[in-house]
């Protein structure tokens, strides 16, 4: 009999359910997973066991108390430290809010409260979330549970590594142009990245506003249903949040994919890839042929530039976003002579070389006379990728590509060179340029590093069941349902 | 070598900010106040903490266009919030949400009338956004660039706050203050603002520039005019400033000055090292307002009277002089007043009404600081003051004394009158026997006017007041006393 | 077009960073070479595109004037870095707003 902290949350559900287990049995079981491995791999910046253990106990005095405490109640997750959550720290990796302890909390992570998950903790990222490797943290890198010695992808890397390692069943994460996919992907769990405005961004700190969204990271697709079941929603808190009754996904997964047209996305699928990635993907694409799925290639030619819309977007709303962090009502000060020293000496201490370079590009990208030319333009070719994708769905249910486009690489590889890592994201930004939702599940090793693949699914906004349903007909078909993969934890 | 004055021209443009009179603030849900202690009306959202968020509140939506609407202006079917971004500590995020280049309102106007005259000013947009907090500068005797450092409270920061921008058609100081003294009565009558300038809930500042023949004029941006006569007199300050330096060939620099109401001069500000660089972009965190044409209709037809209509229908209907009917619709208060005053009179005719309310009432009222709102007094109790002074049983000035009495006291003008024995004496009788008394103590006097010389008249007649200590009613006695001497 | 030592210099002071001569160097190379790489962006013809700022489409989303409760004056400040009679203290501000 395996252990209940390598059960999937639907398995520990239905435990949790009958009786036969407990919250504070599964809790616990999972914290002590979680303390044995996390001198390895750093995937929480704090651990809130205390709160934990209370919140399984409330569940399960709920449950002999004859009430219920709802389907999933019982299954502890862990959130990344984006997620603002009240009285507990709340940093985004950053030393600008090293000691800030909000007296709110999120709203995700309200709704994780609601539907009875304990609290593990909250996990590292990359600082604000910017970055492709989770070495921006402030505080530590985060290694990568198939080998030590290789980034775990970012900026969500900490909410990764803690589902591939065990420390948690389920995690929270981010993501703005990736940073929940690509790191899943690297980590081989699965990752949504939901329509924007599926999930409140209440509380969750923002990076660029028209982009972060927040979804879950699993280990199987039926679990990443369960979660985003649990978080989606309008909120009255987020004007941007969708005002829709979303189905149950956990409901859309059945179906299969026969008769599903499903399209080939030319420009992220073909150069530039890792070999490994490529075998794995074309593998991947030949399950969803096997399944009945039709499979075509599709060119959209403005995906070649998302990149770099991208990166003239998402710095720019940071840069604005990031104002706030001051010295002047909370988090970190350092002393000035006059307010603008003051402000700018905390600022320079406050952050990192990444988020100091985003903050200086979106600055200058929206400064007098390069509006047009820059975030203007972007905005435009915005326009262009959306309408790539349109046309695209015209004939396609579900477009597909590698999620990224190499496996995990090792730490510092790329740190040098910043043009180089914000190409890890090059399959990743369209969506997210969209608004669209898209999945990664995990579809191999890569023969030549035995690192995770992942096949990245898209769907059009809010058609999140038929991605669902393509991704675990999948799943099923390619790895089987009750597979229970943990990597080993050692350096190569 | 010296222009004649007549050939200055003058350009102001002016920049209104009005806090709007919601519950909530404009993107949050903490209370709107004036005042109070510190940091008591804030939340995270106003604080601008990370991850917060936004919502706009739907009433300040609401009153926003009421405003553009009032003031003529074309209606944006699409309208957005941008952000203006730049560092201060009174603003929590260190960006200002604000409007920019779709404004909720463009391209309308206020109609005005200056010296009799009607004046068309352009308005060039109107738009909402949110205020900042307040900084209190300690040491340096409060100033701020003396100051050893200073305080932040956030109670006032996220208030909804509309900026209306006019067009550079005001032509002089005098101009300036009867637009904004006109656009305080809109304000008002639309019920969307304070509109207290000590306050800050009216803020006004203005830009000016003075132009010679040949000599191009410099805008000069003027601040911190806190009551409508210091529009007047900064503004008039500055015009005679820019003029004395066009004829004395000076040069004019263009900055911002600050009046200064003790010395009754405009300061220069402090010249900015950088040119400000806001980086608007639009807010992605908020929603395009696309108002209906159904929601606009309905707001429409809400709309009030607005005050030049009033003023000119009472001068045509009821006949009341430019002066009364300008003070009377100056605020929904007076006005009101009025109305209902009218409503409840039975012999009092409108004229007389107006000019007791827009003199008497209005000019004790502004003695005290008072407003319409704070009176003790109601229509009816003022309409029957006006009555018993039309139907000749007090006089005048015995009104006056109980107008005074019944606003310290709200107690109604019948009982102040009886408590004073202060009824007129409209008796034939009672009042005949005094005017023979008078008329054979002041023989020489009453001769003289058998003669025909109505010059002394008023004497007698006052001679007859006196003795009746005011009493008597004036034209009473003026029958009598022409009777008795044979006058006409 | 490159970025030069002076664009740096302006956008450091715009967003209030204190930056060292390294720093500065570094990002001069740095940025150059982003906004180079974002070249075929900058150059795309647009013409008639309209910009895309919120990728799915709202409008009028507000809600009703009704009051949410403050936060006690100790909980506000209770995250303050320095804080004097209820009040957020700041070093002395040496320009006026705006």
């Amino acid at each position: 009999m395996s252990e209940l902290w390598q059960h999937t949350a639907g398995q520990l559900s239905a435990l949790l359910g009958t009786g036969e287990v407990s919250a504070v049995d599964v809790t616990e079981s999972v914290l002590e997973r979680l303390r044995s491995v996390e001198d390895d791999v750093k995937a929480f910046i704090t651990i809130t066991e205390d709160e934990a253990k209370a919140k399984a106990r409330k569940v399960d005095e709920m449950r002999s108390a004859g009430e219920d405490p709802g389907p999933i109640a019982g299954v502890p997750v862990a959130l990344k430290d984006i997620f603002v959550t009240k009285g507990i720290r709340s940093t985004a990796a950053s030393k600008i809010l090293e000691n800030y302890v909000p007296g709110y909390s999120s709203t995700a992570a309200a709704r994780c409260d609601a539907a009875g998950l304990p609290l593990l903790g909250k996990t590292n990222l990359d600082e604000f979330a910017m970055g492709s490797s989770t070495e921006n943290s402030a505080y530590f890198e985060t290694r990568n549970p198939w080998n030590l010695s290789k980034v775990p992808g970012g900026s969500s890397g900490g909410s990764a590594a803690a589902v591939a390692s065990g420390q948690a069943v389920w995690a929270l994460g981010t993501d703005t142009g990736g940073s929940i996919r690509q790191p899943a992907a690297l980590c081989g769990v699965v990752g949504v990245k939901p329509t924007y405005g599926l999930v409140s961004r209440y509380g969750m700190i923002a990076f660029a506003s028209s982009l972060d969204q927040a979804g879950p990271f699993t280990r199987d697709v039926r679990d990443a249903a369960l979660l985003l079941d649990a978080i989606a929603g309008q909120d009255p808190k987020d004007a941007t949040s969708l005002p829709i009754d979303h189905p149950s996904y956990a409901a859309s997964l059945e179906g299969g994919v026969d008769g599903m047209r499903i399209g080939v996305v030319k420009e992220l699928a073909g150069e530039g890839l890792q070999e490994g990635v490529k075998i794995r993907f074309d593998e991947a694409v030949s399950v969803l042929e096997k399944l009945g799925a039709e499979i075509g290639e599709v060119s959209l030619p403005s995906f070649e530039y998302g990149i770099d819309v991208y990166y003239l977007i998402a710095p720019a709303e940071a840069s604005s976003n990031l104002a706030r962090y001051d010295g002047v009502r909370y988090g970190l000060r350092v002393d000035g002579e006059d307010i603008v020293q003051m402000n700018s000496k905390t600022r320079a201490a406050g952050f990192g070389p990444e988020v100091k370079r985003r903050i200086m590009l979106g600055t200058y990208s929206l400064s007098a006379g390069y509006y047009d030319q820059y975030y203007g333009k972007a905005q435009k070719a915005r326009t262009l990728i959306i309408r790539d994708f349109e046309r695209a769905y015209g004939e396609f249910d579900l477009l597909v590509s590698p999620t990224s486009p190499t496996t995990a690489f090792g730490f510092g590889e790329r740190t040098d060179d910043p043009l180089t890592m914000y190409l890890s994201d090059i399959c990743n930004v369209p969506t997210s340029l969209a608004g669209a939702a898209a999945i990664s599940v995990p579809c191999g090793l890569a023969p030549e590093d035995q690192m995770p693949v992942g096949i990245q699914i898209m769907a059009k906004a809010l058609d999140e069941p038929t991605m669902f349903r393509a991704a675990y007909a999948f799943e099923q078909s390619f790895r089987g349902r009750d597979s229970q993969i943990f990597p080993e934890l050692v350096s190569r | 070598m010296t222009a004649p004055s007549a050939q200055f021209v003058t350009t102001i443009g002016l920049e209104i900010h009005v806090e709007l009179k919601t519950r909530t603030k404009m993107f949050c849900g903490c209370p709107v106040a004036f005042g109070g202690e510190p940091n008591t009306r804030v939340c995270p959202v106003c604080l601008g903490h990370p991850g917060t968020l936004p919502v706009p509140n739907e009433k300040a939506i609401e009153l926003t266009n009421k405003i553009a609407m009032a003031l003529d202006c074309e209606i944006a079917p699409h309208s957005i919030f941008h952000r203006k971004n730049y560092f201060y500590p009174d603003m929590p995020k260190n960006y200002q949400i604000s409007q920019y280049d779709i404004p909720i309102g463009s391209r309308g106007s206020l109609d005005m009338e200056v010296g009799g005259e009607s004046r068309w000013i352009g308005i060039t947009r109107v738009h909402l956004e949110e205020d900042t907090g307040k900084s209190v500068h300690v040491g340096g005797g409060g100033r701020i660039r003396e100051a050893e450092y200073s305080l932040e409270d956030f109670n006032r920061a996220g208030t909804p706050l509309v900026e209306i921008v006019t067009e550079p058609d005001i032509t002089s100081a005098e101009e300036a203050r009867v637009f904004a003294q006109e656009l305080r009565s809109i304000l008002e009558f639309l019920d969307v603002s304070d509109v207290r300038m000590e306050e800050g809930s009216l803020r006004i500042d203005a830009n000016i520039s003075v132009e010679a023949p040949g000599r191009s004029g410099t805008k000069v941006e003027v601040k911190n005019m806190n009551s409508m006569r210091s529009v007047f007199r900064a503004l008039e300050f500055e015009e005679e400033r820019q003029r004395n330096a066009l004829m004395n060939e000076e040069e004019l620099v263009q900055m911002t000055r600050h009046w200064d109401e003790k010395s009754g001069v405009t300061i220069p500000g402090r010249v900015k090292e950088y040119a400000f660089d806001y980086r608007y972009f639009p807010e992605p965190d908020l929603t395009p307002i696309e108002p209906s044409i159904e929601w606009l209709r309905q707001l429409q037809e809400e709309l009030p009277e607005l005050p030049i209509a009033k003023r000119r229908r009472w001068m045509e209907e009821l006949g009341l002089g430019p002066y009364d009917a300008q003070v009377l619709t100056s605020s929904p208060g007076v006005s009101v007043f009025f109305e209902e005053t009218l409503e409840a009179v039975k012999d009092a005719n409108p004229k007389q009404v107006a000019n007791w309310v827009a003199n008497n009432l209005a000019g004790a009222l502004s003695d005290t600081g008072e407003r319409f709102s704070d009176l003790k007094i109601t229509p009816s109790q003022f309409a029957e003051l006006m009555d018993m002074v039309a139907s000749g049983e007090i006089n005048a000035s015995q009104g006056k004394e109980i107008l005074s009495a019944m606003l310290l006291t709200g107690t109604s003008p019948g009982s102040i009158a009886e408590e004073r024995d202060m009824r007129q004496v409209s008796d034939r009788g009672e009042l005949e026997a005094v005017v023979d008394e008078v008329i054979s103590n002041n023989a020489e006097v009453a001769d003289r006017i058998r003669a025909g010389d109505m010059k002394p008249f008023g004497v007698l007649v006052g001679a007859v007041m006196r003795a009746t200590q005011g009493k008597a009613n004036a034209a009473v006695v003026t029958e009598i006393l022409k009777e008795k001497l044979g006058a006409s | 077009m490159p970025i030069t030592r002076k664009d740096v210099d302006h956008v450091a002071r715009l967003a209030r960073l204190a930056l060292s001569e390294e720093e500065k160097a570094a990002l001069e190379e740095q940025l150059s070479k982003i906004l180079a790489h974002a070249e075929r962006v900058t150059s795309l013809d647009t013409e008639g595109v309209p910009p895309t700022s919120h990728a799915i489409q709202l409008a009028n989303v507000a809600r009703s004037d009704d009051v949410v409760d403050p936060l006690s004056r100790d909980d506000a400040l209770a995250n303050a870095p320095a804080a004097e009679e209820h009040q957020f203290r700041v070093p002395r501000i040496l320009e006026e707003e705006e």
